[in-house]
């Protein structure tokens, strides 16, 4: 025990933590910290304000409908996006899980891929599917099922579909990871005891792969929530999010103090989620999931 | 009974393979319609296609915003890369070996910049140059890079590093060896897939980062998401899809090809790795 102390000195540790320490409290905390002062702020005209102390902005938010109305929305888009990757991330993960497949590792590398694509690329992809000369319009148009290019662009709709293709591999690696943590002992012992296979899944497979699946839930309702790019690119402007509000607020309107309001609410709003989350899941999971 | 239950086995397995065919499609069906426009011969970005084309190619080669776009994200990825790797390794080392007071909020901490939204961190960041009245700079948006990178390498070289013994470190170390040099030719060869992993991950991030960067970029400087970001405010042009499918092939080229080498190094050694060993 005490030669581990000599050779595990914590002080040689803080020196080895030091860089990134300094990185995040420079760039990460102070920053945060700062927002929420400029929260306080007072907003004089585009780009110029006092550090006049006032509540004017937390009024401003508190009181006008405009702003929970977005907040709402957001959350609501964060939610279903979220759920439907629970929905259809779980089949695949289950799929790579179970299959007798000896290159597992393909399968899991294609899902990996599309991580490395530009998410920008990624996103503004789908207008070569979506718009009015896609992939679907142009097909249903030659085989004249439709007389008229169907408007599934620039809609809500879209602003979930490109959420579901940049966050779906993050659930399926999720829940995969999870899976990969079952002792697959239990669920031959469960067959043995006399379980059918939809038992056994239920049971003992389904259960186990929870926190998995929640991390993935919180993991995809977070980055949804926050997204900028989607919205921008696949929905119309009544499709803006938080993180586009926000984005105007302070490019746009020049108006910090309430651009650093709409962002520390984001930032209590999702913290508030990811502290329940951590409460009854711990961090541990998420962990997992971030790394692959 | 049996049977009956047998057959709805299949039917649940047969429908798992399906959802999981269609998730794949999902996933690619855009990419593909993307890299196949690009050598359209039409000057609408659309289908049908009018006939085969390099000429985007050829224009985007001469289109001076978009090279010079290119090359700022490059070198910005490179140094995000290399430092983002040295200090990620570093840190998770410290997080894995050491016993200190703090340590447990620290690798919360740490994990922090991949949680929170990109648009907030920009902001933060944003707002305190502002404070204190300085302006944006290539460092600042570098400097950004790396925290956003950070995370990912942490992760990455924890999870390898948990799998490497001690007793390795220790032995060199009763040895005589110096703490540095321990480190240099025991624990960092051990940990080469993860620094290698880690290091392309962070690349990928840097190039790619969109929503960070359009805060952070100082006035006049556009990475190659920024000016993607504004050619498509104006069109969706072929020129785009081909710019595209030079993207997808320098983001998923590099770390593919690294990345099969990285495979065929660790292969052996993956499986049956004890998880909990530290």
């Amino acid at each position: 025990m005490n030669k581990r102390w000599t050779l595990y000195d914590p002080r040689l540790a803080w020196m080895l933590v030091a860089p990134v320490l300094l990185l995040l409290i420079f760039l990460l905390v102070l920053p945060i910290a700062m927002m929420a002062a400029y929260t306080f702020f007072t907003f004089v005209t585009a780009g110029v304000e006092t550090s006049a102390l006032t509540t004017a902005n937390w009024h401003e938010f508190l009181t006008d409908s405009y702003y929970s109305g977005f907040l709402l929305k957001t959350l609501r888009v964060g939610a279903i996006t979220a759920l439907l990757c629970g929905v259809l991330g779980y089949f695949p993960a289950y799929f790579i899980w179970a299959t007798t497949f000896r290159h597992k590792w393909v399968l899991l590398l294609l899902l990996i891929v599309p991580f490395w694509i530009s998410f920008t690329i990624r996103t503004f992809s789908w207008i070569n599917i979506l718009g009015e000369q896609g992939v679907i319009n142009v097909a249903l148009l030659k085989m004249g099922i439709i007389s008229e290019p169907l408007p599934m662009l620039y809609n809500g709709g879209a602003v979930i579909l490109g959420l579901l293709h940049f966050l779906l591999p993050y659930m399926i690696l999720n829940v995969y990871v999870s899976l990969e943590g079952i002792d697959r002992t239990l669920i031959s012992a469960a067959r043995s005891m006399g379980c059918t296979s939809a038992q056994a899944f239920r049971e003992v497979t389904l259960p186990l792969s929870l926190p998995g699946l929640a991390a993935g839930l919180l993991l995809c309702f977070v980055l949804a929530a926050g997204s900028y790019v989607t919205p921008q690119l696949l929905g119309s402007g009544r499709d803006a999010l938080f993180g586009n509000l926000i984005y105007d607020t302070i490019l746009g309107e020049l108006n910090w103090p309430m651009g650093a309001t709409l962002s520390i609410v984001l930032f209590i709003v999702l913290g508030f989620f990811a502290a329940i989350y951590t409460r009854y899941m711990g961090m541990s999971q998420i962990v997992k999931g971030l790394g692959g | 009974m049996t049977a009956r239950r047998k057959e709805e086995g299949r039917w649940a397995w047969r429908l798992t393979g399906f959802v999981t065919l269609c998730v794949y499609i999902f996933m690619f069906a855009p990419i593909v319609a993307t890299v196949i426009l690009s050598f359209n011969a039409s000057m609408f970005g659309g289908f049908p296609m009018t006939g085969f084309s390099l000429q985007w190619y050829a224009k985007l080669m001469n289109n001076d915003a978009v090279l010079s776009a290119f090359r700022t994200s490059l070198w910005i990825a490179v140094v995000t890369a290399a430092v983002a790797t040295a200090v990620g390794v570093v840190t998770a080392f410290a997080l894995v070996r050491f016993e200190f007071p703090g340590k447990q909020a620290l690798s919360t901490l740490v994990i922090l910049p991949a949680l929170v939204p990109e648009t907030i961190l920009g902001v933060g960041l944003l707002v305190l140059i502002k404070a204190v009245d300085q302006p944006r700079t290539m460092l600042l948006l570098v400097l950004g890079h790396i925290m956003l990178a950070v995370p990912y390498v942490v992760l990455i070289a924890q999870a390898r590093m948990v799998g490497i013994r001690r007793v390795y470190e220790e032995a060199a170390l009763s040895l005589g060896a110096s703490r540095f040099s321990s480190f240099r030719e025991i624990t960092l060869p051990l940990l080469i897939p993860a620094v290698v992993g880690g290091a392309l991950l962070a690349f990928t991030i840097s190039f790619d980062n969109t929503s960070a960067s359009l805060f952070w970029r100082p006035a006049g400087v556009e990475t190659m998401p920024t000016q993607i970001l504004s050619m498509l405010k104006i069109s969706i042009s072929p020129e785009i899809n081909a710019l595209g499918t030079v993207m997808i092939l320098v983001t998923v080229g590099i770390p593919l090809i690294g990345g099969l080498i990285l495979e065929s190094l660790t292969k052996l050694k993956r499986r049956g790795e004890p998880k909990g060993e530290a």
